[in-house]
């Protein structure tokens, strides 16, 4: 039994591409557990009594059982019990901060050898990707009602995939012309293959939702006239309107928002120009200014398009770092350069409109702030320069304003994001409308997002049939 | 896929091209522009909307041949499918219903310029129309033009139509016709926007203009878009594209344009090479 197993404290390392490598290609960095891996790594759990694993988890995902069917053998088992819960297991086991999450509540962490469910997740999911034949899960039949889905990311792509499995018309529609959302304009491929957001897509268009691409909704149809052609509609359009420092100097070439930024690499392809038709600029010196996934990303980038230096300018300390700590080392060991307690104060350029140099400050820790972090305090006197030929301006993203702008009836909070009466429905001040993702929390993480998408499928489900939900939507569409 | 229903030049380098985009053409108002792709894998494009049919379902667009991607729209005909048309995007240009209105247009902006000079018509302004381009074989739709606005003059640079010279004859000439402008809009090229805007800023009133900055979305998320207007950092693809052109930073705007030239004519003469011309 499990409390006989002897303690296996070495939490298996995936292989990944090694730095010199990788540092020049845009290929995924790790390449996944092989199947002993996975196994070895899944024998570790010790299937507590009580396991708080789940706890962690924003879509409650029975870790558990899922880890225990790997450590069997079981790949199939477990992939099925991963995808009652989570549409989208590739994406997370790549994406979500399991650090923050799952893996901090494992019991295995005291020891400092948690469980890594990421790892294994990813593994299930890819492994599945593999095999002739995916697993279709039952569909409950048809409702006759009509459900339009407002964006294609993370939250969009699980309210699709939950209502439709439910009975009811799904129809998705995205303003760019891949879906996707920040999955497929954001996230670098060497973190997350677009292949693998390509193959998540097709699996909700296999269940019978229609996709309709270069649609923006607001301006193509405004969300009344849509709403015409609906029982019930569901916004999830993300955080996709770039911060700027507000500083001198940002409107120079050669300053981007990490959104531009990104978006020329990810969705037109820029990384392969002149091959592709998005015309970029291979920079020698670049400075990402922030500290989270995003300005790791687009470090990062930056490095795999030949730059020699490319910065991190970050106002706090290595401790503060809203990064997950695995990319912040893929990112140091690809040779990007970090600037703690720095904060870009003025960009300089010449004649031609050209950034030239960056103006920094230095910074020292003060009293912790409201976010209980410790407040960057400035040192009087302590500019400094730095010669740069781009700026990546990542220090986040607020809601795309369009939707409100062109519905004046939905009520916005001043953050702009949408307001909803109750974060565990998304029922937003407008009838038939619901909402959920970074467009009600601002930008925040992608498994985030899929809870917010799966509380609002219930609700919704809820709204169109009278239909309580017991457990979670899937559970109940597949029993 | 959009269908293309037509796909004309116009005059040398300037194309027209009407696409079968039922949903965007229901929904467009003068002013706005939509996003075209020419291809799979293709630049996103931004064109101001040059003609709708509503019943017809269809969108017309003017566009220059500048680049690869533009090139490769311009070979296209009849026909032929587009990946792309989103839209309308931007906000509607604001129509005065009544006074006079001088429309300055040049370039494909003759074209995104004509829904404007009809809607001003329709709503009762006073509308004088000035197409500006280097010779009177770059002019075209001045019958159109003529039909709806109470007055339209030419200039060209070359003197083969109207007045020869630039647009800094305007004042006299709008003088001499007896024309107090109560508002003046431009569309064209950023050259023609910026030198109108200072010719004209004299006069004290609204002088519109139709930002054409680079955009890759055109729905607000990458701000490569943004320019200072009074000194505040806008997105032209969702707080314009039209703004008051007394208050543009025309030397930052010329200078952003011009980010890519040499990124742009290494794809043009690369896909020239791939034609074999």
């Amino acid at each position: 039994m499990a409390e006989k197993k002897k303690l296996d404290l070495e939490r298996r390392a995936m292989p990944k591409q090694p730095p010199h490598i990788r540092r020049r290609n845009f290929r995924e960095v790790a390449h996944g557990y092989t199947p002993e891996l996975a196994i070895a790594e899944a024998n570790r759990c010790i299937l507590c009594k009580k396991p708080s694993c789940i706890e962690g988890c924003p879509v409650d995902i029975d870790i558990p059982a899922f880890v225990r069917r790997l450590a069997e053998g079981d790949f199939l088992g477990a992939i099925h019990k991963l995808k009652q819960t989570n549409c989208l297991p590739a994406v997370c086991g790549r994406v979500c901060p399991q650090e923050t999450q799952c893996e901090e509540k494992c019991n295995l962490r005291k020891k400092n050898a948690p469980i890594a469910v990421g790892r294994l997740e990813r593994f299930a999911a890819d492994w599945e990707a593999t095999q002739v034949q995916q697993q279709m899960p039952e569909m409950r039949p048809p409702t006759g009602k009509k459900v339009a889905v407002v964006g294609s990311g993370p939250a969009g792509v699980t309210v699709a995939g939950d209502l439709i499995k439910l009975g009811h018309k799904v129809v998705m529609y995205e303003a760019l012309h891949e879906p996707g959302g920040v999955l497929t304009y954001g996230i670098p491929e060497f973190r997350l293959p677009k292949q693998i957001v390509r193959r998540e897509i097709d699996y909700i268009r296999k269940l019978g939702v229609e996709v309709v691409c270069d649609y923006v909704v607001g301006r193509t149809k405004t969300l009344e006239q849509l709403l015409d052609r609906y029982d019930a509609m569901f916004l999830g359009t993300g955080a996709g309107l770039p911060w700027f420092l507000e500083i001198p100097g940002e409107n120079l070439c050669g300053v981007y928002s990490a959104n531009e930024y990104l978006t020329r690499m990810n969705l037109m392809r820029g990384f392969a120009y002149p091959k592709s038709s998005m015309p970029i600029k291979r920079h020698r010196r670049v400075a990402v200014f922030g500290g989270g996934n995003v300005a790791m990303d687009s470090a990062r980038t930056a490095v795999r398009l030949g730059a020699e230096e490319s910065y991190i300018i970050y106002r706090r300390s290595r401790l503060e770092l809203p990064a997950r700590i695995e990319e912040v080392e893929n990112a140091e060991e690809e040779g990007v350069i970090f600037q703690f307690l720095t904060l870009p104060v003025r960009l300089i350029g010449d004649e031609d409109g050209w950034l030239k140099e960056v103006e920094c400050l230095r910074m020292e820790l003060g009293e912790p702030d409201a976010s209980g972090r410790r407040k960057p305090v400035k040192i009087p006197g302590s500019e400094f320069r730095m010669p740069m030929d781009a700026v990546v301006v990542a220090i986040g993203n607020s809601p795309n304003p369009l939707i409100p702008r062109c519905t004046p009836d939905l009520m916005v909070n001043k953050n702009g994001t949408i307001f909803v009466s109750d974060v565990q429905t998304g029922k937003t001040s407008k009838d038939k409308v619901w909402a959920g993702g970074d467009v009600v929390t601002g930008a925040a993480t992608v498994i985030l997002a899929m809870g917010a998408g799966r509380a609002a499928a219930r609700s919704m489900h809820e709204y169109l049939t009278g239909e309580k939900l017991a457990g979670t939507t899937s559970e109940v569409a597949s029993s | 896929m959009f269908k293309i229903v037509k796909l004309q030049r116009m005059v040398p380098n300037i194309h027209l091209m009407e696409v079968d985009a039922p949903e965007v053409a229901e929904q467009v108002q003068p002013g706005q522009f939509v996003i075209v792709r020419a291809a799979e894998g293709g630049e996103r494009i931004p064109l101001s909307v040059a003609d709708w049919d509503r019943k017809a379902g269809t969108v017309t667009v003017v566009f220059m041949e500048v680049g690869a991607s533009t090139g490769r729209l311009a070979r296209l005909k009849a026909g032929d499918n587009i990946p792309t048309l989103a839209g309308p995007l931007g906000k509607p240009t604001a129509i005065a219903s009544a006074g006079q209105v001088v429309c300055v247009a040049g370039c494909y902006g003759i074209a995104s310029m004509f829904p404007i000079v009809r809607a001003l018509h329709e709503a009762g302004a006073e509308v004088t129309v000035v197409l500006e381009a280097r010779g009177s074989f770059l002019l075209y739709w001045e019958d159109r033009m003529r039909a709806l606005a109470k007055r339209v003059f030419t200039i060209t640079r070359d003197g083969s139509s109207g007045l020869r010279g630039h647009v800094s004859g305007l004042p006299e000439m709008l003088r001499q016709a007896g024309v107090a402008p109560s508002q003046v809009m431009v569309n064209g090229c950023t050259f023609l926007m910026s030198q109108t805007s200072k010719t004209l800023g004299g006069l004290g009133v609204p002088i519109t203009v139709s930002l054409n900055p680079i955009m890759i979305d055109g729905t607000g998320m990458c701000g490569v878009c943004r320019v200072s207007v009074g000194g505040q950092m806008k997105f032209a693809c969702v707080d314009g594209p039209d703004f008051d052109g007394r208050e543009v930073d025309w030397k930052e705007l010329l200078a952003r344009r011009k980010q890519y030239l040499d990124e742009e004519a290494y794809l043009c003469h690369r896909a020239s090479c791939a034609r074999g011309v």
